[in-house]
């Protein structure tokens, strides 16, 4: 199994018509994923790709059965574009849109807020590089061929650090069940700890490599709750030891912020969690085989 | 973005917050000019600079002659002030504003910011305005006073009544207060500002509650539809460089060090930073040039980071997934041939079309340093830097 998408998964491509919306949906139905149509307001009817379009989100899901939206909208207009994919009963919608305003971002996770828990869709991003399920689907921006097939979960706040991470775990032989980018944002549609959930039930994942930034409280919670929950092993990261302190106006971010806003509070937050922490981003590779080794000698011992 | 204290006291004053009258100079004959119009004998001459903590600093002087004006204006501008939130560099001071000074019995402390922990706007309030803020939130947290507001509805009149009242203000003061924090909240939700600090709030001799300071920073994001904010961008605050980089859509912060970086993507320019440091280095900058870099934006990525005269070594990574490596290398070859690069060049690429990238590179006869993995990346640039390698 992989979590969120695999090779059966119906998707529609919101803005499939734009110049990236055209290559990226090209280079996603290459690789394999499942898509059945793209919504442009104003081009349904028509077709694109040999895939149909539809004005609304509604319109489109219907005929197609599509569980699953992925964003190549403008940023003015993707905030509009994620509630109608959450209005139209999509399950999974991923944004790759990059420079959504902040306050947007505030009134669509309020907005997904209105659902009970088991009927609320998954968001992931926005101003991400998307989700890949190697050998099956890839829902984003992602070259597929960096990554092997495995039975090691990915979850990365960067992209293109999210590639390094896979190419060197390539590079070691290691595979990846799914990938999952979260996104730069301040405000994300997801966070380590949603996806952390699914990999521990996910049966064919293995252990879960987590990579995080400086700056905000995602890290930390999420390795809260791996301490309390989490039986399968995760290696973890944390990018900008050597990145200056963010200069400030006035008071406010820092009477709010708690301590642990640096990467070395963050993986110190981390190890005390029972991480096993990568010491820098040259041995994501070899810090995962490890952690898989010592895993396969314990089983063997068992 | 960030903006002048008379920027933002303009922009509040349009939403109803009450402030203290004055008007902005920028230079000391305006500074009396504006003295003789506001009126009166008593006027704060404040340097105008994105940062605070300018009292201690010697940025604000209370004058109560035109004489004194002329002097204070006169100080303060053309020179740059330094402040324990500028840096050792300080920010020039080109504008100076001057305020009516008003007789005031209390300072409070009253700050909004969009809060990424609870994804909403969070107002905080204290009784104990002025410098001291932070230390008093961490000695007593419970002098800081918090509400949070649900974005379906927007800050109700009951919570900043609460506020008002815990503010331990009387009644004809709390009402002041009410529409003030109303009225702030109204200003940072239709602007589209991330942070707004008033500090202090105080409340004068006649009841009144006024915004002494203001200081506000806006959503680069959203400035697409706040023209007004966007307006207000002054590039002198910024550092030229980072202005020169915004101006190009790159992503520039300098540093100390001597190895410049050019790296697609946040996490990975930060990566880049760390592997460099690791390798017994030192980066000089903080580099992300996004998806979709073109040749055009790689040169000038590259001029950008070769304008630092501490550089001393170059290192280009970049992992294309949006970008493609042929075109990365060919924005390489075309900066290497219009720009002198006189230090070592360490180019590392892998991603879509590596294949096609790193040929464009051999065939191109220039002398580059080339890796294939972020380690061999970091050490070949920080050997470079020291001399040790040479293409």
């Amino acid at each position: 199994m992989s979590i969120l998408i695999d090779e059966t998964t119906p998707v529609l491509v919101q803005g499939m018509t734009g110049d990236k919306g055209t290559f990226h949906t090209k280079e996603m139905v290459a690789y394999g994923t499942n898509v059945v149509g793209g919504v442009t307001p104003g081009k349904g009817g028509g077709s694109h790709l040999g895939l149909p379009l539809f004005n609304t989100m509604k319109e489109a899901v219907k005929p197609t059965g599509a569980t699953t939206s992925i964003t190549f909208v403008a940023p003015a207009f993707c905030a509009d574009a994620i509630m109608e994919a959450a209005d139209a009963g999509v399950r999974l919608i991923c944004s790759i849109t990059d420079g959504i305003p902040a306050q947007d971002m505030m009134r669509v996770k309020r907005y997904l807020m209105r659902y009970p828990k088991d009927r609320r869709p998954m968001m992931v991003g926005p101003n991400c590089a998307g989700i890949i399920s190697p050998g099956k689907a890839m829902l984003g921006i992602m070259p597929g061929h960096i990554y092997l097939q495995g039975n090691v979960g990915v979850i990365s706040r960067s992209g293109t650090l999210g590639y390094e991470a896979a190419s060197q775990m390539k590079a070691h032989g290691i595979g990846i069940t799914t990938s999952v980018g979260i996104g730069g944002d301040p405000i994300n549609g997801s966070s380590f700890l949603d996806h952390l959930a699914l990999f521990e039930e996910d049966t064919e994942t293995d252990a879960v490599l987590m990579i995080g930034e400086i700056g905000g409280p995602q890290e930390a919670e999420a390795s809260a709750w791996i301490k309390d929950n989490m039986s399968k092993p995760v290696i973890g990261f944390v990018a900008g030891l050597t990145a200056p302190k963010g200069r400030r106006m006035g008071h406010a971010g820092a009477i709010i912020s708690a301590a642990g806003d640096s990467a070395a509070e963050k993986a110190e937050i981390m190890r005390s969690c029972g991480l096993t922490v990568a010491p820098n981003p040259s041995e994501f590779g070899s810090t995962v085989a490890g952690v898989l080794a010592s895993r396969q000698e314990r089983r063997a011992i068992a | 973005m960030d903006v002048h204290e008379y920027q933002a006291k303009e922009l509040l004053s349009s939403f109803g917050v009450p402030v203290p009258k004055g008007a902005v100079a920028f230079s000391p004959d305006q500074a009396v000019y504006a003295a003789t119009e506001l009126g009166g004998w008593n006027w704060a001459v404040k340097a105008q600079i994105h940062a605070g903590a300018r009292g201690k600093a010697g940025g604000i002087k209370l004058c109560k002659t035109y004489h004194e004006v002329r002097d204070a204006a006169a100080n303060m501008l053309g020179k740059r002030l330094v402040t324990i939130q500028t840096g050792p560099e300080g920010k020039p001071v080109q504008r100076v504003y001057i305020e009516v000074a008003e007789p005031f019995d209390r300072e409070l402390y009253l700050g909004y910011v969009l809060d990424r922990k609870a994804e909403r706007i969070r107002v905080i309030a204290s009784q104990r305005g002025g410098m001291e803020i932070e230390e008093i939130a961490k000695t007593e947290p419970e002098a800081i006073l918090q509400v949070v507001v649900e974005p379906a509805v927007g800050l109700q009149a009951f919570q900043a009544r609460e506020l008002a009242f815990q503010l331990g203000l009387s009644i004809k003061q709390a009402q002041s207060a009410v529409s003030t924090i109303m009225n702030a909240y109204r200003a940072f939700r239709d602007c589209d500002a991330t942070m707004l600090e008033i500090n202090p709030l105080v409340v004068a001799k006649d009841d009144r509650v006024l915004a002494l300071d203001a200081k506000m920073s806006f959503d680069d994001n959203a400035l697409f539809r706040r023209h007004n904010v966007a307006d207000m961008h002054d590039p002198s605050q910024q550092d030229p460089r980072e202005a020169q980089a915004a101006e190009h859509n790159l992503n520039y912060i300098g540093l100390e060090g001597e190895i410049g970086c050019i790296v697609n993507g946040a996490g990975l320019a930060m990566a880049t930073m760390d592997m460099i440091k690791h390798a017994g280095g030192t980066p000089a900058n903080f580099l992300d040039v996004g998806g979709g870099a073109s040749p055009e934006r790689i040169a000038t990525a590259l001029k950008l980071v070769l304008s630092d005269s501490k550089v001393k070594a170059v290192l280009v990574n970049i992992f294309a997934g949006i970008n493609r490596c042929d075109w990365v290398a060919k924005g390489v070859v075309q900066a290497c041939t219009t720009v002198d690069v006189k230090v070592p060049l360490v180019v590392r690429l892998a991603g879509t079309n590596v294949e096609e990238g790193r040929k464009i590179l051999a065939e191109s006869g220039l002398k580059l340093i080339t890796a294939e993995t972020l380690a061999e990346a970091a050490e070949k640039a920080v050997e470079a830097c020291q001399g040790r390698l040479a293409a």
